[in-house]
């Protein structure tokens, strides 16, 4: 996929403000992921990346301000409206369906072929991931957690998506697990698409992300490149707790 | 390795010594004979990867699940104690505290309250019905909240707590009633990496100083090199390797099962470079 | 009894299962999908008799004597009633699928009461009596005894139906969408599936079944206006007994429970050590005691999973205000206005009597309260605490002749006796199976109380209870019952206090660290189930004086004290109040009692009326009158 210079960014986020109930969670976020990137939300727990996430994808009762996807304003929109536009959503919790087989939870994620995104068949899918390629019709809840985090990934891509939001994915897992979900960060992104993650350790932020912004108490604190975060030790320490 | 690995402490009388530890849920055997001792005073992390076991284990010491097969004996004053069979709330009155991976507290009570209910619990006074519970066990249930740094958070719903002081919080409820073990199950997950630190410096401050053992699981490898006295690793349901942090971090197993290549993990920001 | 007619009563038994499975599978597939416990689902099958005669009576005229009218009607019943539940679905369903389960509970239940006056005004309060399906008319010989052929063919129909679920389930893409939807609805959406749609359409096959079991019933039984509430609680014993969500557990318990009743009918009377004990009297009993057994042996069901309980977001913990010198003073203040109202209203004597209703079913809805808001244990079946109170006093007091007075001991006392058992069984479920075990207990001490007639006047009921001389006395000044009410005033302030202290005290706190996290409270000693049994007595104790108080002042009590309906009453007053203050039980229950008994006795559709009435309340205002009172009051503050 080429990058069309002038192409508005994948997901723009402007002055965004979402609440929990009676309680203000974001206030004022602008955040933008351009087409073909990694970019990493950063911040402590409670800091408000997944709310962010759930705002974006309309999963959020109260939400103010401007979500663009391509361009198009989509605030408000409901969750399966988003994932039909082609963002896909990986939740922090993985939350697959238990009950159904591995084919079954992708057959879920299914949705039609996207002229300008990769196609994602089941064949496909465990190319990237051999392992589910073994458990076609072991059930979700006869899985390792480990094995369950990628059929989340796997079960996005079904939607054939051109960007994923990717909830904490190195969270709660083995280390050597963690080291499979960074590798294929690299691969999709090599495919062609974008990626925003929440992360809370910087060493697997640092290894896949372009660039990194900093979320603390409900506003961004940093927005810049891997590098320049990196230059500025103070920044970590003070919103990452380095 | 042809040799089983033990996790049997090399001190004198352990406080808890688990044998021949077994547990399948139908037909998988999450936990296959695991044997190993927690010394009186040692910070015991119990590391490897998801699926391991270490969870199953850990409900098994606390009385939530049934073993299968093996023994879980507590040093008492009055001579060893079986706690195989036990049901959690007698376990606890044994003198065996616990905190959750997802810390559990009570979500409509104060701060306050969620440490005077275990005060009450463990003076037996929950059969009281008449007189209020708020004047209950006040000043031991403040000094209790200081001592984690809850004071001035004492009369607020719990609900308005972040994340690290909840865990504090449950700290604090499981270190009410004077515990000689204390169970903790991911301590900071879900934490930022100082307060990760903080949580376990003011935890391993606080047994010291009352003479606690713990038993911990932790994914964090930083705060497991840092504030463990010795380290079991569990894979696939059988203990695979002991020994102090030096001794676990160079063992040939260890890093095929759970650390991996160490590329990722535990690198600060500033010495790894963006791809 | 001869083996012939034995198996004519199974087969009878496994026809009777068709219809039960029918309604019970619908009901499964909704709650699965939407997680709603849909209290409507009794008034989809009666809409479904209902359509299903009408459609019937206007086929017959264009296709005289064909069986194919019959089944045609029977299509046109399913596909109305489904249109119906879409209707329903799009309408109010869809705006409380984020509410707290209990006011989902009250919307259906709303629902009920509305399409049980639609179907007064549009088809008539006459029994309407079903056709013979030609074709199907007359009997086959099972063994030289006779077995209607209508029968034989519900028996086909019933397993007919599950096959048909079953390879949609599994075998379509659709069905994959619900399977996945059951477990994670929001996950289900934020892949693309459009939610909306998927629900409706679930929510529409669900009503579709029990239009069906509605319009294949009617041969059987006419369309009445009394379907709705056996068709529900039938429904909630099938879907609990089978396990929630299962399809295959619903035609399970069905087939269980009709055979268990057809065995009851054929054992006949039986003579057993000089007692001779009447079988068939069971049967109106035989599915809540098979559901009780079922569930104390197997918590989740024949074929439920533990987990397929009750997920999704967890209601708002509820946490009850804090005494202030305030509210005390409020509080002072009301009960002293209250006490001086027999002088006050001395002109009004319909004032003080309707006063006694109010305080009676205040303190149960308030006893209610303490199990279900601070418990988070929620009672279907309070009622048959208030019904032991109000038996238990009558039945003694009238054998052995002593004074009124003394029934204020016996009655809370026979609710604590109650409470002691049923909770005993109760407090080790949890969510709906707790709430339906507490229903099948409801439902077994109301077929007692009905069928007893020796000890408890059976239909009939309990006359010429009298409270003592000085309480019935007519003094000059006051409304003609004022000595009663205060009687019942002070009876039932001072429990109101007491539930209020012991909610505040130690006990009070370790209730709602059960109900806060078990988990928790288990870990630091607590042992949850005694405390919940404990917090069960207390609340049949209160409940049993509230029934005593209440049987006194009428002079007379009968069966429908202890039906469901009053137990459900219950429930309304408490979310109508709102679970989250003390306060709201009991304005919950005034305001349900004062409404019913000026709606009911002016209005022909009372029911529509309060239904309507409940429905603006759960979708407007999701915290109850009391959160309604308290929010005017924080903007009047603001």
């Amino acid at each position: 996929m080429t990058r069309t210079a002038g192409a508005p960014p994948i997901v723009e986020v402007r002055g965004l403000r979402a609440w929990y109930g009676p309680a203000q969670i974001l206030f004022d976020i602008d955040l933008t992921l351009e087409r073909g990137s990694v970019v990493a939300l950063m911040g402590r727990n409670g800091a408000g990346k997944s709310t962010t996430f759930k705002a974006i994808m309309g999963l959020l009762g109260r939400v103010e301000g401007t979500i663009r996807f391509e361009g198009n304003d989509v605030r408000g929109r409901p969750a399966w409206h988003m994932a039909r536009a082609g963002l896909g959503y990986v939740p922090e919790d993985r939350r697959i369906f238990t009950e159904l087989t591995v084919m079954e939870n992708l057959a879920v994620g299914r949705q039609p072929r996207r002229d300008d995104a990769p196609f994602w068949t089941p064949e496909r899918v465990f190319e990237l991931f051999p392992n589910l390629g073994r458990m076609r019709d072991r059930r979700g809840g006869e899985m390792s957690g480990g094995e369950q985090q990628m059929l989340t990934v796997a079960r996005t891509l079904m939607g054939n998506p051109r960007a994923i939001l990717l909830d904490e994915p190195s969270e709660g897992v083995a280390p050597v697990i963690v080291e499979q979900m960074a590798s294929m960060i690299l691969d999709l992104k090599r495919e062609g698409l974008s990626v925003l993650l929440s992360e809370q350790d910087p060493g697997f932020a640092g290894a896949v992300s372009d660039r990194a912004c900093i979320l603390d108490r409900g506003q961004i604190r940093f927005d810049g490149t891997m590098q320049s975060l990196i230059a500025s030790p103070d920044i970590g320490h003070a919103y990452l707790g380095l | 390795m042809t040799r089983p690995a033990t996790g049997l402490a090399s001190g004198p009388v352990p406080l808890l010594s688990v044998r021949g530890l077994a547990r399948a849920f139908g037909g998988v055997q999450a936990v296959r004979g695991v044997d190993f001792d927690i010394g009186a005073g040692e910070l015991l992390a119990l590391i490897g990867p998801n699926g391991a076991g270490k969870s199953t284990c850990f409900n098994m010491i606390n009385g939530q699940l049934r073993p299968d097969r093996g023994s879980i004996q507590l040093a008492r004053p009055e001579g060893p104690r079986e706690l195989v069979g036990l049901a959690p709330r007698t376990v606890w009155r044994l003198g065996v505290g616990r905190t959750f991976q997802i810390a559990a507290v009570f979500g409509s009570m104060s701060v306050i309250e969620n440490v005077q209910m275990a005060l009450l619990s463990h003076a037996r006074e929950l059969l009281a019905f008449w007189r209020p519970a708020r004047a209950r066990h006040r000043s031991r249930a403040l000094e209790l909240l200081a001592a984690v740094g809850l004071a001035d958070q004492a009369e607020h719903p719990v609900a308005t707590l972040a994340y690290g002081q909840v865990k504090a919080l449950e700290l604090a409820v499981a270190l009410a009633h004077g515990p000689r073990l204390l169970l903790m199950d991911e301590p900071t997950a879900g934490m930022a990496p100082a307060e990760r630190g903080a949580l376990m410096a003011l935890t391993r401050q606080l047994v010291t100083e009352r003479g606690v053992s713990v038993l911990f699981t932790e994914h964090s490898m930083d705060v497991v090199f840092a504030f463990a006295d010795r380290v079991i690793v569990l894979a696939r349901g059988e203990l695979i390797a002991q020994g102090s942090v030096a001794e676990v971090r160079e063992d040939v197993r260890v890093r095929e099962a759970y650390f991996g290549s160490g590329r990722l993990h535990g690198a600060p920001v500033n010495t790894e470079r963006a791809a | 009894m001869t083996s012939a007619s034995l198996l004519v009563q199974i087969l009878t038994g496994l026809a009777g299962a068709s219809t039960l499975f029918l309604t019970g599978a619908g009901l499964s597939l909704i709650f699965g999908v939407t997680r709603v416990v849909n209290f409507a689902h009794g008034s989809l099958f009666m809409v479904g008799a209902y359509l299903g005669w009408t459609a019937g009576e206007w086929l017959r005229a264009l296709l005289p004597g064909s069986a194919a009218g019959f089944w045609l009607a029977t299509l046109l019943a399913t596909l109305g009633v489904a249109a119906l539940g879409a209707l329903l679905e799009t309408l109010i369903l869809r705006r409380i699928y984020r509410a707290p389960e209990l006011f989902q509970l009250l919307a259906t239940f709303a629902v009920a009461l509305v399409l049980r006056d639609g179907c007064l005004w549009l088809w008539g309060a006459e029994d309407l009596l079903g056709p013979r399906v030609p074709g199907l008319t007359g009997a086959l010989s099972v063994l030289g005894v006779p077995f209607p052929r209508y029968d034989a063919a519900l028996i086909v129909i019933g397993p007919a139906v599950l096959g048909l679920m079953h390879l949609l389930l599994t075998r379509t893409h659709f069905g994959v969408l619900i399977r996945a939807a059951t477990q994670d609805r929001e996950m289900v959406s934020a892949l693309g599936v459009i939610e909306s749609r998927l629900f409706t359409s679930v929510f529409a096959i669900g009503a579709g079944l029990a239009g069906l079991a509605g319009a294949l019933q009617l041969p059987r039984e006419p369309a009445n206006l009394g379907l709705d509430l056996p068709a529900i609680s039938d429904a909630f014993v099938v879907v609990v007994i089978g396990g929630l969500g299962s399809l295959p557990g619903a035609f399970l318990a069905a087939l269980l429970i009709s055979l268990v009743k057809a065995g009851c009918v054929a054992l006949g009377t039986v003579e057993l050590g000089g007692y001779s004990f009447a079988f068939p009297r069971l049967t109106l009993v035989a599915e809540f005691i098979v559901m009780a057994i079922v569930l104390v042996v197997r918590p989740y069901g024949l074929m439920g999973r533990p987990e397929g309980a009750l997920r999704g977001p967890a209601a708002s913990p509820i946490r009850p205000e804090p005494e202030t010198p305030r509210s005390r003073a409020l509080w002072g203040l009301a009960i002293a206005a209250l006490a001086l109202l027999p002088w006050i209203a001395s002109a009004s004597p319909y004032t003080t009597v309707a006063l006694v209703d109010v305080f009676c079913f205040a303190l149960f809805a308030m006893s209610l309260f303490f199990i279900m808001g601070p418990g988070g244990m929620h009672s279907f079946g309070h009622a048959a605490y208030f019904g032991l109170g109000a038996y238990g006093a009558a039945i003694v007091l009238k054998a052995t002749g002593w004074s009124m007075m003394w029934g204020l001991l016996i009655g809370p006392l026979a609710g604590f006796v109650g409470a002691l058992i049923f909770g005993w069984f109760s407090v080790r479920l949890s969510g709906v199976y707790l709430a339906m075990l507490t229903l099948a207990f409801g439902q077994i001490v109301w077929s007692i109380i009905y069928q007893w007639d020796a000890v408890t006047g059976g239909s009939n009921g309990l006359t010429g209870l009298w409270p003592a001389g000085w309480l019935s006395t007519r003094y000059p000044g006051v409304t003609p019952n004022a000595a009663y009410y205060l009687l019942t005033l002070a009876c039932v302030g001072s429990a109101v206090l007491v539930l209020r202290r012991v909610l505040d005290a130690p006990f009070g706190l370790a209730v709602r660290a059960g109900r806060d996290s078990p988990l928790r409270a288990e870990s630091i000693g607590i042992n949850v189930h005694r405390i919940q049994w404990m917090a069960f007595c207390v609340a049949g104790t209160a409940a049993g004086l509230a029934g005593v108080l209440y049987a006194f002042s009428k002079g007379s009590i009968a069966p429908d004290l202890v039906h469901v309906g009053r137990s459900i009453d219950g429930l309304v007053m408490v979310l109508l109040g709102g679970v989250e203050s003390l306060a709201g039980p009991l304005i919950g229950a005034a305001a349900f009692t004062l409404l019913q008994d000026s709606a009911g006795r002016s209005f022909d559709y009372w029911r529509a009326a309060t239904g309507a009435a409940m429905l603006v309340v759960v979708l407007a205002f999701p915290q109850g009158l009391a959160g309604l009172a308290r929010s005017i009051r924080g903007r009047a503050k603001a």
